[in-house]
């Protein structure tokens, strides 16, 4: 697919439901109790139990390689996690090329919920056609 | 006269920078790949249908990316416990994440994966933990290479 410096991807929505936080946590290993164990959440003085960073980072590269040519399009991701994601909240993922380099895009992108970036400064590389 | 002691001062462990752990292997199945593609939402019938992977020339369902958190992280845990470098849990954040991919995975793959310290450093009474991961097919192709950044904050 074609890029050019500039261009906006297709954003990505999703609202994660009320249980997401156990299947990824059944799906990814990671059972840290911050995710799936609300009165551990709220000793721990968290608004209830939080998104996993590396599920919102999955929705960022989701909507690189969906706009931008399948998963082996997808060749760096970096990300900075910041704030907490909460479940049955809409996260909208934004993402704009920044430049075009022998057949590779560089891509920023952002992960927003309720306005707030919760994954900021994320840079991706894709393999474009030509 | 007793020796101060600040209990403030958190003793981050410089020592074990560089340290790499054994390898772990992850044998992909494909239902593995399905359950992790499903649960984070991805439609790309590459991930969940064998007969679409198949006709797209691959032997079974494509991992999205993503998945290397599924067979890396085994090996970073490794790291991320280790009584050496000393890690208060209840203080923990996962603060940055990178991976750079290689050729993909598929179900049916086995993946071997070697986890380092990269660096520990301390700002302001924060710990900075960064892990460094390299995962391996059974063609010794790279097939991600990790780097997971971690700060312990400030008691």
């Amino acid at each position: 697919m074609a890029l050019s410096p500039g261009d906006e991807l297709a954003p990505l929505k999703v609202t994660p439901d009320k249980y997401l936080t156990v299947r990824y946590a059944g799906a990814s290993g990671d059972f840290n109790p911050i995710h799936i164990d609300a009165d551990f959440a709220a000793q721990v003085g968290l608004p209830g139990m939080i998104l996993h960073g590396l599920y919102s980072m999955a929705q960022v590269a989701r909507a690189l390689t969906d706009a931008g040519g399948g998963p082996g399009a997808l060749r760096r991701l970096s990300v900075q996690f910041r704030g907490m994601g909460l479940p049955e909240h809409e996260l909208t993922v934004t993402a704009t090329v920044r430049a075009v380099d022998d057949g590779v895009a560089v891509v920023d992108a952002t992960c927003e919920q309720c306005g707030r970036a919760i994954i900021r400064k994320a840079e991706a590389q894709l393999r474009v056609a030509g | 006269m007793n020796a101060c002691y600040d209990s403030h001062v958190m003793a981050v462990s410089t020592d074990v920078i560089g340290k790499t752990y054994p390898a772990t292997t992850y044998a992909v199945g494909r239902e593995k790949i399905r359950e992790y593609a499903l649960a984070v939402g991805e439609t790309d019938p590459l991930h969940l249908d064998v007969d679409a992977a198949r006709a797209a020339g691959y032997d079974d369902v494509v991992a999205p990316p993503m998945f290397a958190v599924v067979y890396a992280m085994p090996a970073v845990a490794g790291a991320l416990f280790d009584p050496e470098v000393g890690i208060d849990f209840a203080r923990l954040v996962h603060s940055g994440q990178e991976f750079t991919w290689g050729p993909l995975v598929i179900g049916g793959d086995e993946i071997a994966t070697t986890a380092s310290v990269g660096d520990v450093s301390e700002r302001a009474g924060n710990g900075f933990y960064v892990f460094e991961s390299v995962s391996v097919n059974k063609r010794g192709e790279i097939v991600c290479a990790g780097t997971w950044s971690n700060i312990v904050r400030a008691a």
